[in-house]
C-alpha cells in the first residue's frame, strides 16, 4: 500500500539541501506549518543529517509528517510511484541547483526554488529552468527568507 | 554514497559545479550520450541540470554524481554490461 494521499488532497515535497546553513531547518518548519494550515500535506525529503535535524527538533511531530530519504524520493518520482502538487527545493549551493532542475524535469509539481545563503544572488543567476524563485540573503537569521516566503505565499491556492 | 560505495569507482573530478563536469565530459570524451535527470545508471537516478552528459570510453563509464553536501563528483566506473546498455540507449 502506498502512503500517498488521495488525489483530492494537495501535497508538497520539501527537498532539503545540505544543512550546513542554519536557516534551512527553521524555514522548513515554518513552511510546513503554513502548508498544513492551508490543508496541504507536507513531505520532507533530505539526507540523513538534514532530516534528523528536523526530527529531533519536533519529537512529537507537531509539524512534521512523512520524512523520507532524498534518493528514495527521486526514485519514486522518476518511477511515477509518487507525485506532488508543489515542490520546494532548498538551495544554497550548486548541488541545490542540480536538485531543483532535476525536480523540474522528473515531476509535474509546481517548483519553488528557495535560494539563500551568502552567495544567493550568484545562485539565482544560474537558475534557467521554469520555477518560482524565492530568494534572500539569509544564513543564520531566517527572517529575510521568511519575509520573502510571506510575500509569495506559495501555500495559497 | 549508497550503492556507489560498493562500486570500484575512480573520482575524476570533485568540488566542481555540475556544468563544469558536463563540459569536461563533452570536451574529453569522443563518445558521450545526453540523458535527462532521473535517468538510471547502475542503481542511481542521475541528478543534474538537463542535459546530463555520460562519457563512454571502451568499458568505462564517466558520469556526474551529485550529493547535497558534497556537490558533484565525476566518477569513472568500468562495467561492460552497463556500457553496452548505454550505447544501446543512444541508438
Amino acid at each position: 500500500m502506498s502512503d500517498e494521499p488521495p488525489p483530492s488532497i494537495k501535497s508538497a515535497l520539501l527537498v532539503l539541501g545540505c544543512p550546513q546553513v542554519p536557516v534551512q531547518t527553521s524555514i522548513a518548519l515554518y513552511l510546513i506549518n503554513k502548508l498544513k494550515k492551508s490543508a496541504i500535506v507536507p513531505v520532507v525529503a533530505g539526507n540523513k543529517a538534514a532530516n534528523t535535524l528536523l526530527v529531533v527538533a519536533d519529537p512529537d511531530r507537531h509539524y512534521l509528517g512523512e520524512v523520507m530519504d532524498l534518493d528514495r524520493a527521486v526514485a519514486q518520482i522518476t518511477g511515477k510511484k509518487r507525485e506532488f502538487d508543489r515542490c520546494f527545493v532548498f538551495i544554497h549551493n550548486d548541488a541545490g541547483i542540480s536538485y531543483a532542475a532535476t525536480m523540474g524535469a522528473i515531476s509535474s509539481a509546481k517548483i519553488f526554488a528557495l535560494v539563500y545563503g551568502e552567495h544567493y544572488e550568484a545562485l539565482v543567476k544560474q537558475i534557467d529552468f521554469p520555477c518560482t524563485i524565492i530568494a534572500a540573503k539569509a544564513v543564520h537569521n531566517p527572517l529575510p527568507l521568511k519575509k520573502a516566503l510571506d510575500e509569495v505565499t506559495p501555500w495559497a491556492a | 554514497m549508497g550503492c556507489v560505495e560498493s562500486m570500484n569507482y575512480e573520482i575524476l573530478m570533485r568540488d566542481r559545479s555540475f556544468k563544469e563536469c558536463r563540459e569536461y565530459i563533452r570536451q574529453n570524451f569522443k563518445e558521450y550520450i545526453d540523458v535527462q535527470p532521473g535517468f538510471r545508471i547502475f542503481d542511481i537516478h542521475l541528478i543534474g541540470i538537463p542535459p546530463i552528459a555520460i562519457g563512454l570510453d571502451r568499458d568505462f563509464i564517466v558520469f556526474p554524481y551529485t550529493k547535497p553536501c558534497h556537490g558533484t563528483f565525476l566518477l569513472r566506473v568500468e562495467d561492460t554490461a552497463e556500457a553496452a546498455r548505454l550505447r544501446a540507449v543512444r541508438k
